[in-house]
């Protein structure tokens, strides 16, 4: 059954296990923004999330690496999922 | 002719096992001036051409962000190293390649390694060396380090270096970026004292960048003004974060040659499946506590006998030469002062080598990492990093390999803050005293008092990371965000694995041991002179009974003064010094030196459940200095863990006698 889901931008930390999504922006302060943009995480970048559970940090594949973020740098980055 | 050749990439690339491969495993290590970073060299010759080859710290970026990248950068700029190699992970060259460019615009001599080429093709990863090669503008060599190969390739063209040049190709930003480069370029390069110290491009992308550490030093510019005016219109073109901008140039311009060198696609691996059970909701913390155990059991418990061995043979040795040397106070230095300043730094190496052996196999099988990742909802809370689980709970054996264990945590704050705290989990030296203290005077209630002890232990631990958190700016500052890499499972290497372990147990024996033994003498020392005179006459007592108002709120004497002293070299001889003040010899008495204690009201109940608790809390023994010295790499952090602890100590003692007196107990 095909179903319109239009797409929607969520924190990553919100993000569902083996769910995709695609990195729009990173808000934050700009020592943070660097350190994850160093480790790969720029805009139009595909994530995946691996792991991920309502508290603690979330693992996350970007560019081929296995990367652990903390919740509250989990919710700092918005991808766009679904559409 | 030598050659300074300096290690440079990405944790987790294998960059330790190729310094070890081409050193043979022989290294200096020592600190970073200043720093409690540590600094490894060594030395390596090929054909007669001497190199020198220097790891610098793992590093993702060179910016000015955090310790290890400034390390890392400095060493390029200032000691200017006659090549660097960047090695780099093939199985993940994407990420890799980003400090690959850093280094490229540095303009350094470089060579880039390609490690774990087995592991890229097991991937199903085809990588075109040769035209990754033209793209960079430098020359790559593959290897397989965990089988040695490529090693001779990588030497040989380190030895060759010197007769060649070549230069790596610049990276292009956009025209609209490469503009203002170029226009701070100018500004800097007809200023002798940056255009001889720095590449010019590098510093003018650090401007642009607004590299803090760069711009502190171009105020002593002439052009400054020009220069500051360059700025502001810079971020019209780039917005206010430049070095974010230049970032994702960076990434993609990676992007754009990778399709050209790099062919496959990324297969579900044997480490997405094992992350599926290791990281698991609800077994991951199951896992992580039975495989702590393991280790724990694994380094005290084989390492026990061995410690004995060397405590018995010291004390033979100890024994004869006391028969052998009729000069009793020479005959006592040496046995009692020297042989028991040597095994009481001796004792300790068993444990820290089997320490070592087991967490290296931990760290280098990826699985360390895992176990961050699965404390570090709870280590979070209470003030401390995910990595801070294991030295912590190590601390119930011994603080001292618990505190050598705090390696493994990356950031410097964190790190130090872990060390800090440990001492103030029980260790197992300090039982006896509990058993001896706790068995005398609290009856029925003992076993829970000596149990009591260690929840004390663990609680005061935490409430001292969450204050230190709060107070001290140094750790105020120090909670940077939670990001980390979690490198590939592997099979550990039992070569890297050894090399470790002695790395460890030797600086160990040069670092900390030298303050053991000298600590050990200076109470020898104390405690029989002037010579001759019976205890109550030492200095040690005589320091003690000065000391004694001071403890007359706790309702301790001069002789648990005393006892406390002698504590300082192991709080296992508090218990002797006990002994030996009501004079009692040898073990096996310990039942009447309870009861000597009961009878003669040396503790109450009240005071000496404050004796135990200030046994638990007050200065770490001498060895654990020794380690605390040697990871922090200063006395300050030595000063101030004895100063808080001194201070805790006192405090929790007399709030329990305080507190015990409100409630009615003696």
């Amino acid at each position: 059954m095909y179903m319109y889901r239009p797409s929607r931008i969520i924190p990553l930390a919100m993000l569902p296990e083996g769910v995709r999504g695609i990195i729009v922006k990173i808000i934050g302060g700009r020592g943070l923004v660097r350190r994850l943009t160093e480790m790969g995480f720029t805009p139009g970048i595909e994530v995946t999330v691996l792991k991920s559970s309502f508290q603690g940090p979330i693992l996350a594949m970007i560019r081929g690496s296995r990367i652990v973020i903390g919740r509250g740098v989990a919710m700092k980055i918005l991808v766009e999922v679904g559409g | 002719m030598k050659i300074k050749v300096a290690l440079i990439g990405n944790p987790n690339v294998g960059k330790s096992l190729i310094f070890n491969n081409l050193t043979g495993g022989r290294s200096h290590i020592g600190n970073w001036p200043g720093k409690t970073v540590e600094k490894k060299e060594g030395r390596c010759i090929y054909n007669g051409v001497e190199m020198e080859i220097i790891d610098l710290p793992g590093v993702y970026s060179l910016t000015a962000q955090s310790i290890d990248e400034l390390i890392a950068r400095d060493y390029i700029i200032e000691e200017k190293p006659d090549i660097v190699i960047d090695i780099a992970d093939a199985s993940n060259l994407e990420r890799n390649l980003y400090l690959t460019l850093q280094l490229m615009e540095l303009e350094v001599k470089l060579i880039l390694v390609l490690n774990k080429m087995d592991i890229a093709e097991n991937l199903g990863y085809n990588i075109d060396v040769e035209a990754l090669s033209k793209k960079l503008g430098i020359p790559i060599v593959t290897t397989i380090a965990t089988e040695g190969k490529g090693m001779d390739e990588l030497k040989k063209i380190i030895a060759e270096s010197i007769h060649r040049e070549w230069k790596a190709k610049k990276i292009s930003y956009g025209r609209e970026i490469d503009e203002l480069i170029f226009k701070f370029e100018k500004l800097i390069a007809v200023e002798r004292q940056f255009s001889t110290k720095y590449p010019t491009r590098w510093l003018a992308i650090k401007i642009l960048e607004r590299d803090e550490d760069i711009l502190k030093k171009i105020k002593k510019s002439r052009n400054l003004d020009e220069i500051l005016k360059n700025i502001d219109e810079s971020i019209k073109v780039l917005g206010d974060e430049p070095d974010v901008a230049l970032a994702e140039k960076r990434y993609e311009w990676i992007s754009s040659i990778l399709p050209q060198v790099l062919k496959g696609i990324r297969p579900v691996t044997l480490s997405d499946m094992l992350d599926k059970v290791f990281l698991d909701k609800h077994l991951g913390i199951p896992i992580f506590l039975s495989l702590w155990w393991s280790l724990f059991r694994f380094t005290y418990d084989v390492s026990a006998p061995l410690s004995d061995l060397i405590d018995i043979f010291f004390n033979r040795l100890g024994d004869i030469v006391k028969e052998y040397i009729s000069n009793e106070q020479l005959a006592s230095f040496i046995a009692d002062g020297i042989l028991g300043g040597i095994g009481g730094v001796l004792v300790f190496l068993p444990s820290i080598l089997f320490l070592f052996f087991g967490l290296s196999i931990l760290e280098d099988s990826g699985y360390l990492a895992r176990a961050a990742f699965v404390m570090d909802k709870l280590m979070y809370k209470l003030g401390l990093n995910g990595r801070s689980f294991i030295p912590i709970l190590l601390g119930f054996g011994c603080n001292v390999p618990a505190i050598m264990a705090t390696r493994t945590i990356k950031n410097e704050k964190d790190r130090v803050l872990t060390i800090v705290v440990n001492p103030l989990i029980s260790c197992s030296a300090r039982l006896p005293v509990y058993i001896l203290i706790g068995g005398a005077v609290l009856g029925e209630y003992a076993t829970a008092g000596v149990y009591s002890m260690y929840i004390l232990g663990i609680v005061l631990a935490v409430s001292m990371a969450l204050l230190f958190r709060r107070i001290i700016p140094f750790f105020k500052s120090g909670r940077t965000p939670f990001i980390m890499e979690l490198p590939m499972y592997a099979k550990p290497i039992l070569k890297t694995t050894v090399i470790h372990m002695w790395e460890r147990g030797s600086l160990f024996l040069r670092k900390a041991g030298t303050i053991i033994f000298l600590g050990v003498i200076s109470v020898w020392f104390l405690s029989t002179h002037p010579w001759g005179s019976p205890i109550e006459e030492t200095y040690i007592a005589i320091l003690g009974k000065i000391l004694e108002p001071l403890f007359y709120p706790l309702g301790f004497d001069w002789r648990g003064a005393v006892a406390l002293f002698f504590g300082f070299i192991a709080k296992e001889i508090v218990v002797g010094a006990f002994s030996i003040f009501f004079g009692f010899g040898g073990e096996g008495e310990e039942e009447s030196l309870k009861q000597y204690i009961r009878t003669h009201k040396i503790f109450t109940p009240l005071t000496g459940y404050a004796f135990m608790a200030f046994t638990l809390t007050y200065i770490p023994c001498i060895a654990t200095l020794g380690a605390i010295y040697r990871e922090t790499g200063s006395w300050k952090w030595v000063l101030f863990t004895v100063t808080y602890e001194l201070i805790l100590a006192y405090t929790v003692a007399f709030t329990i006698v305080t507190a015990g007196h409100l409630l009615g107990f003696t």
